[in-house]
């Protein structure tokens, strides 16, 4: 039995899947680069189209249905998501834009209950176009307008009239569309295609259950989608590593890179340390190995010359902890320009190049404080270095220091550091140990802070 | 065919204070056993620049391709930051990307380039818990110049194991940050796999001017470093100038409390 979703958009001027996409699926996020969802008006074929796409997530045979709606056809596929409500509710969450969606046997049906029901399941079999305005057939105004006329308000009148005058009146499509509602003729909907991904599958003659049967077709579906990949000059970002089991369940595992790879003993080495995550219950039956991004890799030359060094590659380490921390753990540091210390670093992709242009006759602590750790410190005004202080409940009587070294808000930036000052000392107590010590203000005018003391790190 | 070229007999003359053949033969066999040389020639160790101690060093130097420890000593062993700035030292001779995994982000780049170290050069990972696992992870990867890593609390004799087999496979210098919220706490001392243990502790250091001890300012930070555990060598105690901007130490005095300069 053919099963139909219909999508509806009634409004064309919304904020489109504002979500971050997640789970699995070369999921196009259409906020991403086609701008807000264009309405019937603007440009009806793109965002429909890239929405249609993003629907693959659900059905394998998804179509745009001009202006405002979309077809899926979920026939033997709502059971991976749990049946034909939850799959409603999970579209729409995803979707997260004002949309009805309905599932019927047929696609007229689905869209007239997605427009004029307000959505929702239809079961099998039912009837329920009768009670419909004959706005729900999908015919042209001037047609509605006539029909009107004579006085036809729903469907089921009409679908009970006499068909000959009606369709020498009107033409055929008005039969064909009464046909299409009651499921007599066939409407085929043409499924967008795919984006072309690079995939591989194996089915097995038996389940497999063991993770060193795993590793196994690891390195086949691996070394097959290199060779595609290779082909076509790209290289993998992101991999899907679905399990298909015998219960018909699908279990996934999804790698990142940093950059694009197609060296299959690394993605294989990254799809084995995700092994322990997957579940595979009474045994798995097939496995389906998708590159759901890639990006162009071409050939790079390594040394040129015999005077130059081979630049040794980090990125397969950089991958494998992130996939194993999250990418965020990972990185590298680079200054900004800016006089406020914690504000001086920042975190930049590990794989970033190197940005050089570090102030190099600064003193700086190697462990900073955060935040700045309050002090009580005995110092004279409006300059000079304290000549003791307590920091935890301990005394450090101050042997050297070297200071002030006044940095001044960004007042530039931040209204609220209009005026205020830190005066940084560099010191060193009487055991020999090194701290970096300011004092909010400039030790005159107390609008430019409040005179305390902190510690900010220790050398 | 081939000809066989007549290389002249010279007769060896082996100077005496060069130990005889066998000798040799025996530290050689002695320094497998124990891997010493597992990876790379003693030449390729780096010296730390000061002769007293690189002699102490059975390879001359701290040798790439094995674990080293270094520990802060007294209030300072919370923050690590004289160990840190040491291992920076040696880091910042080093040719080639390092990674640095912390437990938590404390480490502030900028005052790396005191000791010579461009932060440029560090990948850096928080590794939470996972300190020792992510280490061992950098150490199979060869494409790394050193590794360090900050661990807090202590160190069990496998463990170090794992880290000093792995760094011995690739031959990447390892270098392992002890930190403990207590003051020289008791568990940075165990036995470890590390092949040197060093550990650090700030010392007073002199008048940055020493014609006029009253002038305000700082000179360079003075350390007692201890080399606390080698394996196959001798501890020893020194007295040194804290890193410099090339990351070189300076020797102020040595085990036996001599000063070598004239004070």
């Amino acid at each position: 039995m053919r099963r139909v979703v219909s999508v509806w958009f009634p409004t064309p001027t919304v904020d489109p899947l504002g979500q971050p996409e997640e789970g699995r699926g070369a999921a196009p996020n259409p906020a991403k680069g086609h701008g807000p969802f264009a309405g019937p008006g603007e440009s009806p074929g793109l965002p429909l189209a890239t929405l249609a796409e993003w629907c693959l997530r659900y059905a394998p045979l998804v179509a745009p249905d001009p202006p405002d709606g979309l077809w899926i056809d979920v026939t033997g596929s709502t059971h991976l998501h749990g049946g034909e409500t939850r799959l409603l509710r999970d579209l729409l969450r995803r979707l997260n834009m004002p949309a009805y969606a309905a599932v019927a046997d047929t696609p007229a049906v689905a869209h007239a209950v997605a427009r004029f029901g307000g959505g929702g399941v239809v079961p099998p079999g039912a009837d329920v176009m009768a009670d419909f305005p004959i706005e729900a057939l999908r015919l042209p105004a001037d047609v509605l307008a006539s029909l009107r006329l004579m006085g036809f308000e729903r469907i089921g009148p009409l679908a009970a009239a006499a068909r000959a005058p009606l369709v020498r009146r009107f033409g055929a499509l008005l039969a064909l569309r009464l046909d299409q509602a009651a499921g007599i003729v066939f409407e085929p909907i043409v499924p967008v295609v795919p984006p072309s991904l690079i995939q591989a599958r194996l089915t097995f003659v038996e389940p497999l259950l063991t993770a060193d049967a795993f590793s196994t077709v690891i390195v086949r579906l691996v070394g097959m989608v290199c060779g595609d990949l290779e082909r076509a000059g790209q290289g993998a970002r992101r991999l899907d590593l679905l399990f298909e089991r015998v219960d018909g369940s699908v279990q996934a595992i999804r790698i990142g890179t940093a950059r694009p790879v197609r060296d299959a003993r690394h993605l294989g080495r990254m799809l084995d340390e995700r092994l322990e995550r997957v579940d595979p219950g009474l045994g798995v039956e097939a496995m389906r190995l998708a590159v759901a991004v890639a990006d162009p890799l071409g050939f790079v030359q390594t040394v040129s010359s015999l005077a130059e060094e081979a630049s040794l590659d980090i990125a397969p380490l950089v991958d494998r902890l992130s996939n194993r921390l999250g990418e965020a753990r990972i990185y590298r540091i680079a200054p900004v320009e800016s006089d406020v210390p914690e504000r001086s670093v920042r975190r930049v992709p590990a794989l970033s190049r190197a940005a050089g242009g570090w102030p190099a006759d600064l003193p700086r602590p190697v462990r900073l404080l955060d935040p700045p750790q309050p002090i009580d410190a005995m110092a004279l005004l409006p300059d000079h270095p304290p000549v003791a202080f307590t920091w935890r409940r301990v005394r450090h009587l101050v042997r050297h220091a070297d200071g002030p070294e006044r940095i001044a808000g960004e007042w530039w930036k931040r209204d609220r550091e209009w005026s205020s000052v830190r005066d940084y000392f560099r010191v060193e107590d009487e055991d020999g140990r090194r701290f970096w010590l300011f004092r909010r203000g400039n030790g005159s005018d107390l609008e430019t802070g409040d005179m305390r003391w902190f510690l900010h790190g220790v050398f | 065919m081939f000809t066989t070229l007549a290389i002249p007999d010279k007769p060896v003359v082996t100077p005496p204070a060069v130990p005889s053949q066998a000798i040799v033969l025996l530290r050689q066999r002695i320094a497998r056993i124990e891997r010493i040389h597992a990876r790379g020639p003693v030449e390729q160790s780096l010296p730390l620049g000061i002769e007293a101690i690189d002699q102490v060093l059975p390879t001359g130097g701290i040798r790439p391709g094995a674990l080293h420890e270094a520990a802060s000593a007294g209030p300072d062993t919370e923050h690590a930051a004289a160990a840190t700035l040491f291992a920076a030292g040696i880091l910042a001779r080093l040719n080639g990307p390092i990674l640095w995994v912390l437990r938590q982000a404390d480490l502030f780049a900028p005052g790396l380039t005191g000791a010579g170290l461009q932060p440029d050069r560090i990948v850096f990972v928080e590794a939470g818990k996972d300190v020792l696992s992510i280490m061992e992870e950098g150490l199979r990867h060869s494409g790394l110049a050193a590794v360090v890593a900050e661990h807090t609390g202590r160190l069990s004799m496998v463990a170090s194991r794992r880290l000093q087999l792995a760094a011995e496979q690739s031959g990447i210098l390892a270098i392992l940050l002890r930190r403990s919220p207590s003051f020289d706490d008791p568990a940075l001392s165990e036995p470890t796999a590390a092949v040197t243990s060093w550990r650090i502790a700030a010392l007073p250091s002199p008048p940055a001017l020493p014609h006029a001890p009253d002038t305000p300012g700082l000179g360079r930070a003075w350390w007692r470093l201890d080399l606390t555990r080698c394996r196959g060598g001798e501890p020893g105690s020194w007295i040194v100038e804290a890193c410099d901007a090339t990351g070189r130490l300076g020797l102020v005095s040595d085990t036996d409390g001599r000063s070598v300069r004239a004070a």
